[in-house]
């Protein structure tokens, strides 16, 4: 077995597939990627790897696979024997696809938002934040119910790759300039996915928080 | 948002941007103490800046100077030059930028925190600093009134990866240079060559009282590590203290000693206050309001 990750420290993306390779105790060998400044995602050679010039990437055993989500339910499909990270029983599977969807598509905005206020993006930010604010409101809303429900992951009692492929963008909002003050049971829910052993902090997450 | 009013914060050189931002030919805005400003690569080694108003038009011409993997120019007249750091004229250096990176948040707060050991271990948590050794060693601040810089010498840490070319622990020792209020930079020893040392420097651009882009040019001896790693080590170390900076109150500076008390760690933090208050710095500092 080896697996092989085109990786960038700062990338919220990459820290998705790089917290459920540790959740899973998968060893793996990380190639660089100059991200910023030096857009090597852009280059020739890189579009080589990926056309959509886009990290992560991951490869094992001769697939090569693009998209943080899809590499998700690739290493949840094939390492974790338990089958935990992704149940497949129809009330959990259908909801989880449906977070990791979300995950990739509307809480987007909150990495836009951090792309203009760390690296300097030239985007909208106004739109960027009002967007990442819609997200986080479903969320909340969602883990709201939750809570009442007596649960603490987004679905099942176990966290999954759903939470996983929420959790980056969410623990990173700060950096790019928004707070979480109205959403008190994402602030719980992120608390209890950092208290997860073999989590790892990456750069720009408050502990403290 | 206003251009400054602070001559002390005009008359000094300030990077802007890194020379491979642009293409030859092309152009790119950024602010500088609430002025906006435009930059153009005429050719290659050919840059101009300019002063852009309301309107979009451009108006006074900038000095420019191209220098350690930054584009400096000042909106004031310098009574100072260009710090001289000869190590990034040795042949054997890995000399690269870390692009810029924004932070909200006075220019000086960044400044002090890259000054700052004590916050190794809890911040850098097992690269820069290890939890069960937390103490930061008495060391000696110093103003060198002849080039009007301060310096912190005689530090050291303990610290677990000091660079990407370590490959253990080590007693790391460092020298700090403010050399003006917008830059600092660090000496700290090679993990293999004691005779040696990896310069960092951290350039400053402020763009308001509490919003800036930080500048990193690096002076490195490291044969191995590939430069995207380098680069992205430093950048790692780098976002661990943004969150921090960010989360500093009030974002202001103060330099009243009675606002925030230092303690025998903060020496630097001391020396370099008092140098701001000497200097009469108005932009980016904390003014107690009146009871």
């Amino acid at each position: 077995m080896a697996l092989k990750l085109y990786d960038y420290s700062l990338s919220g993306s990459c820290y998705k597939v790089r917290l459920l390779l540790d959740f899973l105790d998968l060893e793996y060998e990380r190639q660089p990627v100059g991200f910023y400044p030096e857009r090597e995602h852009r280059t020739e050679t890189f579009r080589a790897i990926n056309p959509l010039a886009q990290i992560p990437v991951l490869e094992d055993d001769g697939i090569r696979l693009r998209d943080a989500q899809a590499i998700l339910c690739h290493l949840a499909n094939k390492y974790d024997k338990s089958g935990l990270w992704l149940p497949r029983q129809p009330d959990l599977f259908g909801p989880i696809m449906m977070w990791v969807m979300f995950a990739s598509g509307e809480l987007m905005a909150a990495s836009a938002a951090r792309l203009h206020d760390l690296l300097g993006y030239d985007l909208d930010i106004k739109t960027a934040r009002r967007n990442a604010h819609f997200a986080f409101r479903i969320l909340d809303d969602h883990l709201t119910r939750r809570e009442i429900e007596g649960g603490t992951w987004i679905a099942g009692d176990h966290p999954t790759i759903a939470d996983v492929a929420c959790f980056p963008y969410t623990a990173l909002s700060n950096d790019g300039g928004i707070g979480l003050e109205d959403y008190p049971a994402l602030r719980n829910w992120l608390r209890s996915f950092m208290r997860l052993p073999k989590f790892d902090a990456m750069s720009g997450i408050s502990e403290f928080a | 948002m206003a251009v400054t009013t602070d001559r002390a914060a005009l008359n000094e050189w300030v990077a802007c941007g890194w020379p491979e931002k642009i293409a030859p030919g092309g152009g790119y805005r950024t602010v500088l103490l609430g002025q906006e400003i435009e930059v153009h690569r005429i050719a290659a080694n050919s840059f101009e800046a300019f002063e852009r108003n309301d309107r979009g038009e451009l108006g006074r011409k900038l000095p420019v100077q191209i220098k350690y993997c930054c584009i400096f120019t000042t909106l004031g007249e310098p009574t100072r030059p260009l710090p001289k750091i000869p190590e990034f004229e040795e042949p054997d250096r890995r000399i690269t930028a870390c692009g810029s990176v924004g932070v909200h948040t006075s220019p000086f707060r960044i400044i002090e925190n890259f000054l700052d050991m004590a916050h190794f271990s809890f911040v850098h948590t097992d690269i820069l600093g290890a939890p069960e050794r937390t103490e930061v060693l008495a060391y000696k601040t110093e103003h060198r009134k002849d080039v009007d810089e301060i310096w912190a010498v005689d530090c050291q840490f303990y610290q677990p990866a000091a660079s990407k070319a370590s490959k253990g622990g080590q007693m790391t020792h460092y020298a700090y240079r403010v050399m003006s209020p917008f830059s600092v930079m660090l000496y700290k020893n090679v993990f293999d060559d004691p005779a040696r040392n990896d310069a960092i420097c951290l350039f400053v651009q402020p763009v308001g009282e509490t919003e800036c882009l930080a500048h990193m040019p690096l002076a490195l001896i490291d044969r191995e590590s590939a430069l995207t790693s380098i680069v992205d080590f430093q950048q790692t170390i780098f976002a661990q203290d943004r969150v921090i900076l960010e989360n500093q109150r009030p974002a202001l500076l103060p330099l009243d000693p009675t606002i925030e008390l230092p303690t025998r760690a903060d020496a630097s933090s001391i020396a370099f206050r008092r140098w701001l208050k000497a200097k009469n710095f108005q932009f980016g500092v904390y003014e107690k309001k009146a009871a």
